[in-house]
């Protein structure tokens, strides 16, 4: 293994069934389903997919969703757009952290 | 991002202006024959259902050079239509039961024929399409009374837009394109194209600016209804989302940004037997500028001529084309990708 992550890595997620057949089958059943049109789209869900992707950090994911995302006719700026809505959450969920931090250290002082 | 040559194939002596050279690359990629796909369907052979359409590419000259163009079009080519095949042309619809004459290019206002050849054909009370790239409209003053023209033959206008902004515009069809398309649109609305109840019909085409396929084209067609009114004012009827084929420069654009694998293979894997069953090829034909009788455009790009005795207008045979098996290749998973693709947008 030469690097944790390699994109030809991706083509091969259905493989992860292989040693885990019942669980994995779920799995994708749920993943097929979830990205169906619903009471949201399959467009809007491939947007939130996308924000989503850089939230978590996952190149497979952001790989995947940026081409989706293109192919659901999404724009540079409105995808950037998503992926400032997913940077908002990252960064507020950590500033909202600073108010632990203050409570804390009113707690120890005087 | 790759920068292309702003230049045809041909002037570039790149050996991708070679369809022999085209047809190799196409076969040498370890996929799936297109054939077996269609077997798998019980479509192959391909047969035609009929031919209703009769597109004509009245030559290869152009004032645009598009990244895309699978006809490898521009200013430098000068295979254009004589009046004397457009006489045999006229012949053949006579001998075809088709309702419809689709003539394309190049940008075919160029040919010194085109308004000529489109008074002859509107004699014949077939509907008539030209695919118009807007920008000729606005690009001498000799071509600015196209719209009243087109008007008063009742062509339907099929032009090409890529996107509802100059960046993704031009960076598929030239710089500037962006502002000349939409004064040309401006000017088909003014004589009533794209207009309610004015019976003047003007279609745009959607074309992927890069590796990806085209979104679902009813989505993108109310998009680009919001934008251009929303932005320009801008009036048009249909949007027509079109896969691009792996063929000429964009083939070029393929290799050049090391796309072309995955792009295959994309095409590959979105094969729909839906959409193979109601690809074009089974209701049209296409004739080169120089008579020649083929499947498609693409088919005639790749000078793959249609598989029966008469291939030259000068031989036309209509009972033996409405018999003939249609010729496949690995360029035609781009019809069958996703939703389907053709000259008239998705196909399912």
């Amino acid at each position: 293994m030469k690097t944790y992550y390699n994109p030809e890595d991706l083509k091969k997620f259905g493989d992860i069934s292989e040693w885990q057949a019942k669980l994995g089958e779920k799995f994708f059943d749920y993943y097929g389903a979830i990205f169906q049109d619903g009471t949201l789209t399959k467009r809007e869900k491939t947007l939130i997919a996308l924000a989503v992707s850089h939230a978590v950090q996952c190149p497979y994911c952001i790989d995947a969703y940026t081409e989706e995302s293109m192919e659901q006719g999404y724009d540079e700026e409105q995808m950037m757009e998503a992926v400032h809505v997913a940077s908002a959450i990252k960064g507020g969920a950590t500033l909202v952290h600073g108010v632990q931090m203050m409570n804390k250290y009113k707690d120890l002082s005087m | 991002m790759v920068m292309l040559n702003n230049k045809s194939l041909l002037s570039q002596s790149d050996s991708l202006s070679d369809p022999n050279n085209q047809l190799d690359i196409l076969d040498k990629v370890n996929l799936t024959p297109f054939k077996e796909n269609l077997k798998k369907s019980n479509l192959f052979p391909l047969k035609p259902i009929n031919v209703d359409v009769f597109q004509i590419n009245l030559g290869k000259m152009c004032n645009q050079v598009c990244k895309h163009c699978h006809v490898d079009a521009g200013p430098d080519r000068k295979e254009i239509m004589t009046r004397d095949t457009m006489y045999l042309c006229l012949d053949a619809i006579d001998k075809t039961s088709c309702s419809t004459v689709d003539i394309t290019g190049g940008a075919p206002e160029m040919n010194p024929d085109f308004r000529w050849f489109v008074k002859e054909l509107f004699k014949k009370n077939k509907k008539i399409i030209v695919r118009c790239n807007l920008t000729i409209i606005v690009a001498n003053k000799k071509y600015n009374d196209l719209p009243t023209f087109f008007k008063k033959h009742n062509v339907e206008v099929v032009s090409s837009l890529p996107y509802f902004n100059s960046k993704k515009t031009d960076a598929q069809r030239g710089n500037g394109i962006f502002d000349k398309s939409i004064k040309a649109l401006k000017m088909l609305n003014k004589v009533g194209y794209g207009i309610d109840g004015s019976g003047l019909i003007l279609n745009l085409v959607y074309n992927p600016t890069g590796a990806f396929l085209p979104p679902n084209q009813s989505v993108l067609e109310s998009d680009f209804k919001i934008k251009l009114m929303g932005k320009f004012g801008i009036h048009f009827n249909n949007l027509f989302a079109i896969t691009n084929i792996p063929i000429s420069r964009f083939l070029q654009y393929l290799i050049i940004s090391d796309n072309y694998n995955k792009y295959m293979e994309k095409l590959v894997s979105s094969y729909n037997p839906m959409a193979a069953s109601s690809v074009m090829c089974r209701n049209t034909i296409s004739i080169s500028w120089d008579g020649y009788i083929f499947d498609c455009d693409f088919n005639q790009m790749l000078d793959l001529k249609v598989s029966v005795k008469g291939k030259h207008l000068s031989k036309y045979n209509f009972e033996e084309l409405l018999n003939r098996n249609i010729i496949v290749n690995q360029h035609c998973y781009g019809c069958t990708a996703g939703s389907g693709s053709s000259c008239g947008g998705s196909v399912t």
